[in-house]
């Protein structure tokens, strides 16, 4: 198989879409609590934790989608508690989400270790099998590539709709928008910009903890130390790649998925005349190179890290 | 519920909320450790005494802590003019790299010569790792704290793959390590027999040039009103650009040289473990000092107690030694609301 062949294959497409399940829950997270005006860099901690609860969740006799719901409520409760130290107490976005990351992370190894003092490989669980679609996956090449996938994927290309149809056309999306653009005028509203901004963080960290779970109960079916591995980083990047858009976060997240799977394989084809490293440091330089190109246009939400204070200008 | 600025914090005020934070930290430590069965108070006892119970754990505590006074500076220089520099642990790595390429047998010097060769290539290394993202922000606005993030994942993958390319030693016995720095290039140890190096002596002088540059030079007080607000530096007619990127340079310059000293100072060679986090870590060190110099050392010699006191605990005790991952970043946390209570007061109304 050459490299052009490899590109019209139905396997790529369908480990695209895969690949870029988890990056589409934790961006579409990230995307509404900028929205509302707080950059959440606890994500990497946050979808660590999510792994993990999903993960032992289903290890102790859970259901698949108790993991899920499980994971979803741990995200939320370490994003309740950066939005707490954030938004009313107006602590730095930076410090504080580099703090959330340290802390949940740290948190799930020690509880990992707490419940495994000793294994060496880890416990494996019956992951999320794939939901062929009737009909629609009989279609060829389209049907492998898009309808052959894990529920959880579906979900994710649920909620990138819904995340859009409750930005833009709900009232509750526009306090959030409006919220990350002039609190002062949601305040005029009658409409706590804190309690918004607390309920966009908390609801973006659940989503979070989601992508998080689609690692350990999806993509692969046990929970490995530092297996998030810069996901939540690249997610950051993809939403300003995205423009703070939720259609064009998730085609960005598609566009590096695909590029991910397409050099996983063009890996195999070059054999080890590049080194395999290169092609691993490619998702990460692809993330700084969607950040250069879209910084001339970015339209970061106006109020951004920007603290709010009732009364204060 | 709303924050009221204070109009003058009483000095009890600034001491006892840093104080309740340290306490909370312990609080919720003693209470995980609780879950694994353990007695708190023993397992804090048996960290104290891994930590500084004896000649040998206070020494292994400063040899823990010198790195950590590096990126410590290096995240307090950068965090004091708002460049969010979360990329010490590449800077520290590349410096590293530095010290590899020149440090075994590249340059067949004598120490006097060779040593301070070495200081300015690791730290010249660092420095420029920070100076993309840096030149990035500058430039074009690029948050750079998402560009070191993403770096320090580049350059451990770089560092991989230099120590199973041109960096390999091909005496390792396929294990992917560098070849050792020769004897010339090695830090001397401070006392006979004991792991404590120079590099502890090079961190405590790198604290107090940059306290003299925070305190006497016109570079640290330019770095201050740049953090402060970059519209009113630029008002005053100060380069903020400029600024900025000297602040680069001279936090990844300090990063750089955290790789030095663990590779000359400690380990001999370079591997894929030489940092467990120490550029992260430096963050909460930074923050646990209020970015003071001088803290960071003291700060830095805290943290390395917790970490090096955890090792020896979890040794004996049934606690993983991860329990240090959470007082450190509880720590950070815990820290930085009871800093803003000093600065503020609650009211409720």
């Amino acid at each position: 198989m050459d490299a052009l062949e490899i590109l019209f294959s139905a396997t790529l497409w369908a480990a695209a879409i895969r690949i870029a399940s988890p990056l589409i829950f934790a961006t579409l997270g990230e995307l509404i609590s900028e929205r509302a005006g707080v950059l959440n860099l606890g994500i990497e901690g946050i979808m660590t934790v999510g792994a993990f609860a999903g993960w032992y969740t289903v290890y102790q006799g859970g259901d698949l989608w108790l993991g899920v719901v499980v994971a979803a409520l741990a995200g939320a409760a370490f994003g309740l508690l950066h939005a707490v130290l954030v938004v009313p107490l107006g602590l730095s976005q930076h410090v504080t989400g580099i703090g959330i990351t340290l802390f949940a992370a740290s948190l799930t190894y020690y509880t990992y270790r707490l419940a495994f003092p000793e294994v060496t490989s880890p416990p494996k669980i019956e992951a999320f099998a794939p939901w062929p679609i009737p009909i629609l996956s009989d279609i060829p090449f389209l049907g492998e590539a898009l309808f052959r996938q894990t529920p959880l994927t579906y979900l994710a290309f649920i909620a990138a709709g819904l995340v859009g149809w409750f930005l833009y056309r709900t009232p509750a999306g526009l306090a959030v928008r409006t919220a990350g653009e002039n609190p002062a005028a949601v305040e005029a509203q009658g409409i706590d910009v804190t309690k918004v901004r607390i309920a966009a963080v908390v609801a973006g960290s659940a989503l979070m903890g989601i992508g998080g779970a689609f690692l350990t109960l999806s993509a692969f079916n046990s929970f490995y130390f530092e297996m998030v591995n810069g996901r939540g980083w690249i997610a950051i990047a993809l939403v300003v790649f995205g423009s703070w858009r939720p259609g064009k976060a998730l085609l960005g997240a598609l566009l590096f998925a695909a590029f991910d799977a397409y050099q996983l394989r063009l890996q195999q084809l070059t054999g080890s005349f590049v080194p395999y490293q290169v092609f691993l440091m490619l998702p990460y330089a692809l993330s700084i190179l969607a950040l250069i190109l879209m910084s001339r246009r970015a339209a970061y939400p106006r109020a951004l890290m920007i603290p709010y204070r009732k009364g204060e200008r | 519920m709303r924050l009221e600025p204070r109009e003058q914090p009483s000095l009890l005020i600034t001491l006892l909320y840093p104080a309740l934070a340290i306490l909370a930290t312990l609080v919720f430590a003693g209470i995980l450790v609780s879950f694994s069965g353990a007695n708190p108070f023993s397992v804090f006892f048996l960290v104290f005494k891994g930590a500084a119970g004896s000649q040998f754990a206070f020494l292994e505590t400063l040899t823990r802590a010198t790195p950590l006074i590096f990126t410590g500076l290096a995240a307090a220089v950068a965090f004091r003019a708002k460049l969010w520099n979360i990329g010490g642990e590449a800077q520290l790595y590349m410096g590293a790299v530095a010290t590899i390429v020149f440090g075994t047998g590249l340059l067949p010097w004598p120490s006097p010569i060779l040593v301070p060769i070495l200081l300015v290539v690791s730290a010249l290394a660092g420095a420029l790792t920070l100076l993309g993202p840096a030149f990035l922000k500058v430039r074009f606005g690029v948050d750079e704290v998402v560009t070191t993030l993403l770096l320090n994942f580049i350059v451990i993958l770089f560092v991989s793959l230099l120590l199973e390319g041109p960096l390999k030693d091909p005496m390792g016995l396929g294990w992917p390590q560098t070849k050792k720095v020769i004897a010339e290039a090695q830090l001397p140890k401070l006392i006979q027999g004991k792991r404590l190096h120079f590099g502890f002596i090079l961190a405590l002088a790198a604290a107090i040039i940059v306290w003299i540059v925070n305190t006497r030079m016109a570079l640290g007080y330019e770095m201050k009103a740049v953090g402060f607000s970059p519209r009113a530096a630029r008002f005053a007619g100060m380069k903020v650009d400029r600024i900025m990127l000297k602040t680069a340079l001279l936090s990844g310059g300090l990063a750089g040289l955290a790789g030095l000293s663990e590779v000359a100072g400690l380990k001999g060679n370079l591997t894929l473990d030489l940092s467990p986090g120490f550029g992260y870590a430096g963050i909460v060190v930074a923050m646990l000092a209020l970015l003071h110099p001088l803290g960071v050392v003291a700060a830095a010699i805290f943290v390395a107690g917790i970490f090096v006191g955890a090792d020896a605990m979890s040794r004996s005790a049934q606690v993983p030694s991860y329990i240090a991952q959470v007082m450190v970043a509880t720590a950070l946390l815990a820290m930085v609301t009871a800093l803003m209570f000093t600065r503020y007061r609650l009211r409720w109304k």
